[in-house]
Formats: C-alpha cells, structure tokens, sequence
C-alpha cells in the first residue's frame, strides 16, 4: 500500500461521552494528508469533546482513532508517546504555563524529544515566536501579555517540534477579525511549506469559508455528522439545511 | 509527515571551488534526529563566498531551516556573498526568517544589577505594607456599615463557613488536642516525680491548655486548615476575574468574600479552643491515670484547685483574636494573590506563614498584657 492511501487520521465508530452524558455516537470520518480539514458546528455539540478524545485527553466510550495506519486508541504507553510527539495541539486559551517564559514554554518540548544545544534551542523558540507575531517577547510571562497573544504563543509551542499533524481548538476565538485572518493566512503557509495536516475545530464561518479543504459539521439532535464535504459543496446544496444555514449566515451566534 | 525508516540521515558535503565553500545539503532533516550544525561545517575556513544547493534533500523540517539561516547569518557577520538561489524557496523564505528573527533582541531583558533589585525590592515592600493598610482599612469600613446596619451581612455564606471551619475541623482538633495533653502529662511527669508531686501534673496540663495550647493549637490547624483553603479559594477567584465582577457591580469583595469568612472563624475559634481545652486535659487525665495511678476524680478536684474562669476566659479571648488573624490573613493572601496557577498556591503557603507568625506575636503580646493587668 503505497503512503498517500492511508490517511494521516482515520476516526472509526468514535463514541465520546462527557461525564455521563453521551454527547457523540459512531463518529467516523478520515483526514488525507496535508489537508485543511474543519470540525463545525454550533455551542455544546462536543467538538471540543471529539477533539479531545482524538488525542487522547480523553478515552473514547467506543471507537478507534488511527494516525497514518497505527492505532492511537489501542497503543501502549511508549507507542502513545512516540505518537504525541508527532502532533501538536493549539488549545483554546493558550494553556500556556504560567511560571515559564514564552521562550520556556516553546523551548520545553525541544528540550525533551531532541538533543539540539541550548542556544540553538532558545533560537528556534525565538523563530517560531517571530512566526506568529511576537518577535521580541521572549522573556515575557504569559500573564504580562494579553489574550491574544498568549493564543498565538500557544499555536508557535504547538509547532515547536514541527509536528506532522496539527489541531487547533477554537484559533480565532477571541481575536480581532485582522488577527485572525493572519492567523489563517499562517496556518496555510504551514500546511505548504511542511505538508502539515491540520484539524481545526471551529465555529468562524470567515475561516470555514477561507481556508478548509473540506469539513465535517457535527449536530447536537444526531449526536454525529450530519455533514461532510468541501465548504463550497456544502453551502452550495447540503443534503441538510443547517449546514447551508451555518455556512452562508455570516454572523456568529454569540454564546 | 511521515518519514520512512530507510531514508538516510542529514549531511552536508563541503568543497571548495574558486574559493566558494559549496555546500550540498543531502538526506532527511528533522529536529528530532542528528543533524550537521552549520558551526562544525564552516569550521575555521574564511571563503570568500559560500553556495548552498540541496540536490539529495528527502524530507526537512526546521531543523535544516535554522542551519541555513545560520549560515546566512554567518555570511553577513563575515561580509562574504551567500549564494541560496539553488536552494527551494520555502526553504530560503524561512531561512531569512529565521535569520531576521535572530536578529530582534527580547523587549524585556530580565537581568537587573544588585541596586536595581534592592530598590525594586523595597518598593514590593512598601507597596504591601500599603496593601495590608488598604485591606485592614477596607475592612474596618464594611464593618462600620455593618454595624451601623447600612450594608447587609451575608448570614447564609457565614454559617456555611462556620461548618466548614468548626464542625469539620473537630476530628483533626480533637486529636491534636489530645495529644497534646498526653505530651504534656509525659514531660510534666518527669520533673514533677521528682518532688513527688504527681498529682500536679493535673494543675500544669489545666492551666497550659486553657490559658496557651488550647487556643493556640485551635489556631494552628485552622491557619493550616482554613486560612490556606481561603487564600486558595479567594486567589482562584481572582485569577478567574471573579473578584473583578463583583467590583464592577459596585460589590465590596471585603464585604462579600472576606467578612463572612472572618466572622466565621471569630465565632469558631472560641468554640474550637474550648472544645481542644477539654480533649487536652482529657489526654492528660487518661495519661495520669494509666502511668501514674492518679484517679481521674483526684485529677480533676486537683485542677479546679488552680484552674478558674479567668483562665478560660484568657484562652478564649486568646482563640477569637487567633481566629481573626487566620480569617483575615487567609484572605488578605488571596486577594493579593497573582493571576495565575503560582500565584494561587503561593497565596495558600503564604495565608499560613502569616497567620502562624501573628498567632505567636499575638500570643506574646498577650502574656505580656494579661501578666501586667494581672489575669
């Protein structure tokens, strides 16, 4: 089987649940390689949820996720831990830790999964700080810096060990439209440049619009997806008609 | 993306022509492998110019991104040409990233000299002392209107705290207390043998747990127990942009937050120090009774031979004071607290260093007063 037929991730039969609560049920959808690939859909449907079981922050109910073919979800410990290496997660807020610096915070990742020197270490830290906009913060704390950058210092730790694949919680949330423009314009030029593939969970019509290859939207009556499909396919003629309705109402609804 | 296992490792093969190092990048570059260092390759040779091709690249990542912004920083550094036309333009794009990124110096250079620190120093000082002004100030002001009935008083959050500060600190007092009076009755045994004075055991272990240990054990647990739970609970709250909506809302936190929980430890202390006064001489009493044949009925007739009313009475005015200066410093530590997951947990160690510090400054002031006024 040659590399390109296996997708880079494979969610089959997925069941996620949120303390008691069955939220998601036989989610199963795949991601090629090197694509732009959204998760949508509105407040409290468990995208955050299905992104989290995906990686293993939570165990999924049922279901299997497979990364490039291995299996994530019935890998031992050092298998899991050769897998986390080669994905980075963009959280919501940052999630950055608070007692290093930004260029610790980049710079703890390096540290642990390569034997780069020092210098060298603090230089790619400064770099991938330089990539998102925040060259010159490196001796900054993340509770001397505001929202928003903290987000994008959050993003350049997530790329610190330049992962193959790339998922992003929310990126825009919280940021000016300008900002999080640049913000698409800097996640496209990583999935160019490096073949990155990248999931994004979301729920910016802008950014659906602009940047997704293709996109699964999730609904809270199915409890899984009711869509999937490139984001001009979809607003075009959806089977279903909240997808349409998502997709061409270019207001968000406030939560 | 993924690399295949066979795929052979990062070079970079070096000639010179017409005095131009050429360089040929070759093999799969990643930061988590062994990877030439642009330092090592150049090593002492000064060319006059420097070529970089990748013929043989596989994969790449970062890792050959820094080499190659490395050298181009070298080449401007020695003021020689560097030729990355043959090379992807991705790659050469990031490269002069890279490069200009190493050029910005941080904005916030953290280094400071001796001077600089202590007057920094001395300032974090002042501005706490001014904090502590603050919140005793703001405190006396809520309570003022308190008292004079101009601000209601949250009952149901207060008693809520007494619970969890009184009734559910009972199983840890009771036995701290009673091991206390078991220590006490072991030492006092010791010197008071020798003069055949058993039975005073009962007269030491009365007067020291009503008048010091009883309220100054009672304090303790709590200063570990329930000011440290409140720095943490308020400092959480603060980090959160809690203590910022109820400012906003025109809502004193130290009327809210503060004073219920000050209250509550103001009207559970007595309590506790007389309940740990019991379970003390109670350890006592068991103590004397099993080593040193003292009847428990002999015990107690000795001790209400020097124990009175005034010694609780000491005690307990003793434990109200030690249970404000928990409350108070609890919160206090929580709203100076930083925005951030240290700083809630510093807040915590912090609530327990002060209230255990003023517990026993409170404690000598006190021996000093009663000694003068005679109690």
């Amino acid at each position: 089987m040659s590399a390109e037929a296996i997708p880079a991730i494979e969610v089959s039969g997925l069941a996620c649940a949120y303390q008691d609560r069955r939220v998601l049920e036989g989610v199963s959808f795949s991601v090629r390689s090197a694509e732009i690939f959204f998760i949508i859909g509105g407040t409290g449907v468990g995208k955050t949820t299905l992104l989290r079981n995906m990686v293993g922050l939570a165990s999924p109910a049922a279901g299997e996720v497979r990364f490039n073919g291995v299996s994530f979800t019935n890998a031992d410990t050092g298998g899991r831990r050769a897998m986390l290496k080669t994905f980075g997660l963009s959280f919501q807020g940052g999630a950055l830790w608070t007692s290093l610096t930004l260029s610790q915070n980049i710079a703890l990742p390096l540290e642990e999964y390569t034997r780069l020197p020092g210098d060298e270490i603090a230089r790619i830290a400064a770099f991938r700080l330089a990539q998102v906009g925040l060259a010159g913060f490196e001796e900054y704390y993340p509770s001397e810096i505001s929202g928003g950058m903290r987000k994008r210092a959050g993003l350049a730790r997530a790329l610190a060990l330049d992962p193959g694949i790339v998922f992003f919680d929310e990126p825009s949330a919280g940021l000016d439209p300008v900002t999080a423009r640049n913000l698409d314009r800097l996640i496209v030029q990583i999935r160019d440049t490096f073949g990155t593939t990248i999931v994004i969970v979301s729920h910016d019509v802008d950014s659906i619009v602009g940047i997704a290859d293709r996109l699964i939207m999730l609904d809270v009556d199915t409890k899984g997806i009711v869509a999937e499909g490139t984001p001009t396919e979809l607003a075009a003629g959806a089977a279903d008609t909240k997808v349409v309705e998502f997709l061409t109402r270019r207001t968000i609804r406030s939560r | 993306m993924p690399v295949s296992q066979e795929a052979p490792g990062a070079s970079a093969q070096t000639r010179t022509e017409n005095e131009v190092l050429q360089v040929a990048l070759g093999g799969a570059w990643a930061l988590a492998g062994t990877t030439p260092r642009w330092a090592a390759v150049v090593g002492a040779a000064r060319p006059a110019g420097v070529s970089l091709r990748a013929d043989a690249l596989s994969h790449w990542d970062t890792s050959l991104v820094v080499f190659v912004g490395e050298a181009r920083r070298w080449c401007l550094d020695a003021k020689v040409a560097c030729d990355t036309s043959a090379l992807p333009g991705k790659l050469s794009l990031l490269a002069g990233q890279f490069e200009a990124s190493m050029r910005t110096d941080p904005r916030n250079e953290r280094s400071q000299s001796l001077l600089t620190y202590v007057g920094l120093a001395t300032g974090d000082a002042m501005a706490q002392a001014r904090g502590f002004l603050q919140f005793i100030g703001e405190c006396w002001i809520a309570t003022v209107r308190l008292v004079g009935g101009r601000a209601g008083f949250r009952w149901n959050d207060c008693v809520g705290e007494m619970q969890k500060c009184g009734a559910m600190a009972l199983p840890i007092v009771s036995l701290i207390s009673f091991l206390v009076g078991v220590t006490l009755a072991y030492s006092g045994a010791i010197v008071l043998r020798r003069f055949g004075g058993d039975i005073w055991v009962a007269d030491l272990i009365g007067v020291a747990m009503t008048r010091e240990m009883g309220a100054m054990m009672a304090g303790i647990v709590l200063a570990g127990r329930t000011g440290a739970a409140y720095a943490a609970e308020i400092g959480s709250m603060k980090a959160n942009e809690e203590i910022d909506a109820l400012t906003v809302l025109g809502i004193s936190p130290v009327r809210f937050l503060v004073l219920p929980r000050v209250m509550a430890l103001g009207l559970m202390m007595p309590l506790l120090a007389m309940y740990a006064n019991c379970l003390g001489i109670l350890g006592g009493m068991a103590i004397a009774f099993a080593t040193l044949d003292i009847p428990p009925t002999a015990y107690w007739v000795e001790m209400l031979t020097i124990v009175d009313i005034s010694d609780v009475a000491v005690g307990v005015i003793k434990a109200v004071v030690f249970g404000l200066i928990v409350g108070f410093s609890g919160c206090l530590r929580g709203l100076q607290a930083e925005n951030n997951a240290a700083g809630v947990g510093n807040a915590a160690t912090s609530a327990v260093v002060t209230s255990i510090l003023f517990i026993i400054v409170a404690d000598a002031i006190f021996a000093v007063v009663f000694n003068a006024i005679g109690l």
